[in-house]
């Protein structure tokens, strides 16, 4: 059952690892975890580093949440997954403040806040605990990278027009210092991720693919 | 006294949890849709975002700090006594106050995973740990507070302006979640006049 690779499987993981990517991005369509986005990505590190960090959780999480999901009782579900993840942000925030100490210093507090990230207990709680585990890994896998690349995406675009540079290298020049500012400052990350949005539901829009609606979020990050 | 005061004007405007440090975002948008949903997750958030900072605060320096558990095992018991605490409340709640609960019962659920409450019991939690108890728990207490109205006060000027941003006449792909954070982009550098006061 754990490693049942046949090609008819291969098929239907490879399906459930490019959800995340593209149909159902946790960033720009299903609007999940978005502290961390307008947070972090002041510059492109750290927004790879912090979307790394959670797809290592998630994918972790994912996966030993599938694994017990007969053991757990359905009332008390969610302070488990909490607890399951809660262990990982942990493992993650010590090794990174072994291996990248200046990384996990300027991610701040946002390091320990991938526990209340809406797109690892949404997982955990929409797919994890129903499926198996080869599938939640493709499934951590997919919305990892797809949580990591949109990240990226946004610090890109805040960086260059906020500080001219692309990974710390300078590639603009002749910025005024004094108009640039905004876009790593807190209102160009509420204006780069709304304009952003509005471009892909737009992209969205044309390309037009009926009966694809992002499903409603998990209970406890719902709204009234 | 002076202190607490420069800690509230900081938690309410200047480092204002929504608009400048981004902590409570998915509730911002979310639970902005009308003023009384406002007002009642809100009051909500002050309530429980006080309570978690003094109980959170007296299990670190009681208990973490003496027996040395503090750098492992801090977002594992704070993200326990907060969901512990809001379910505690809930029950209080329910039975001791019924009109209360009507009010804000529904809005309860929602604040266990709310990054703005785990947000603000780790916030200064190491800076405050060095001062004596009393002093600690009252200083954690009041950021809690004071965040939490911070946060009611950008939930409801949100709600404001989307009550009206519903009957502007918008592009369709804007329409929703992408004008809310424009908003929110506008409301931020308005917020940013405030800057250095403090």
């Amino acid at each position: 059952m754990l490693l049942d690779l046949g090609k008819g499987n291969i098929m239907r993981l490879s399906g459930v690892f490019y959800r995340g990517l593209v149909p159902e991005n946790p960033v720009f369509r299903l609007v999940l975890g978005m502290c961390p986005t307008l947070a972090v990505t002041t510059s492109v590190e750290k927004s790879v580093g912090m979307g790394l960090a959670s797809t290592f959780v998630l994918l972790a999480s994912n996966f030993i949440i599938s694994l017990i999901k007969p053991l757990v009782p359905k009332e008390v579900r969610i302070p488990f997954f909490i607890v399951v993840i809660a262990t990982f942000v942990t493992v993650v925030r010590l090794l990174m403040t072994a291996y990248t100490p200046a990384l996990t210093a300027s991610l701040g507090i946002f390091l320990p806040l991938i526990v209340v990230n809406c797109v690892i207990l949404g997982r955990a709680e929409a797919f994890a605990s129903k499926n198996s585990p080869l599938s939640s890994l493709a499934d951590g896998l997919g919305m990892g990278i797809g949580f990591t690349l949109s990240l990226a995406l946004i610090g890109s675009i805040r960086e260059i027009l906020g500080t001219g540079t692309f990974l710390g290298i300078p590639i603009v020049f002749g910025l005024d210092p004094y108009t640039q500012n905004i876009f790593i400052l807190a209102p160009g990350g509420f204006l780069t991720l709304g304009l952003l949005m509005g471009l892909f539901n737009w992209l969205g829009k044309r390309k037009q693919s009926p009966g694809v609606k992002p499903p409603s979020p998990p209970d406890h990050c719902r709204t009234v | 006294m002076k202190e607490y005061f420069v800690l509230m004007f900081g938690m309410v405007f200047v480092q204002n949890f929504v608009l400048n440090q981004f902590l409570g975002i998915c509730p911002f948008i979310g639970v902005s849709k009308k003023r009384d949903a406002a007002l009642g997750m809100g009051m909500a958030v002050v309530f429980v975002m006080g309570l978690s900072c003094f109980v959170t605060m007296l299990v670190y320096k009681l208990l973490l700090l003496p027996y040395g558990l503090a750098s492992y095992l801090d977002i594992m018991s704070f993200i326990l006594i907060i969901a512990a605490l809001v379910q505690f409340v809930e029950i209080v709640m329910r039975k001791l106050a019924p009109d209360l609960y009507r009010a804000l019962g529904i809005y309860l659920p929602l604040i266990s995973t709310n990054c703005a409450v785990l947000g603000s019991t780790q916030m200064r939690v190491i800076e405050f740990a060095g001062l004596p108890l009393p002093e600690a728990l009252l200083k954690n207490t009041a950021l809690g507070v004071f965040g939490g109205i911070g946060f009611t006060l950008a939930l409801f000027l949100m709600a404001s302006l989307r009550e009206r941003l519903e009957f502007a006449p918008l592009p369709q792909p804007l329409r929703g979640i992408p004008i809310a954070f424009l908003t929110a982009a506008g409301m931020s550098i308005a917020f940013f006049a405030f800057t250095g006061i403090v």
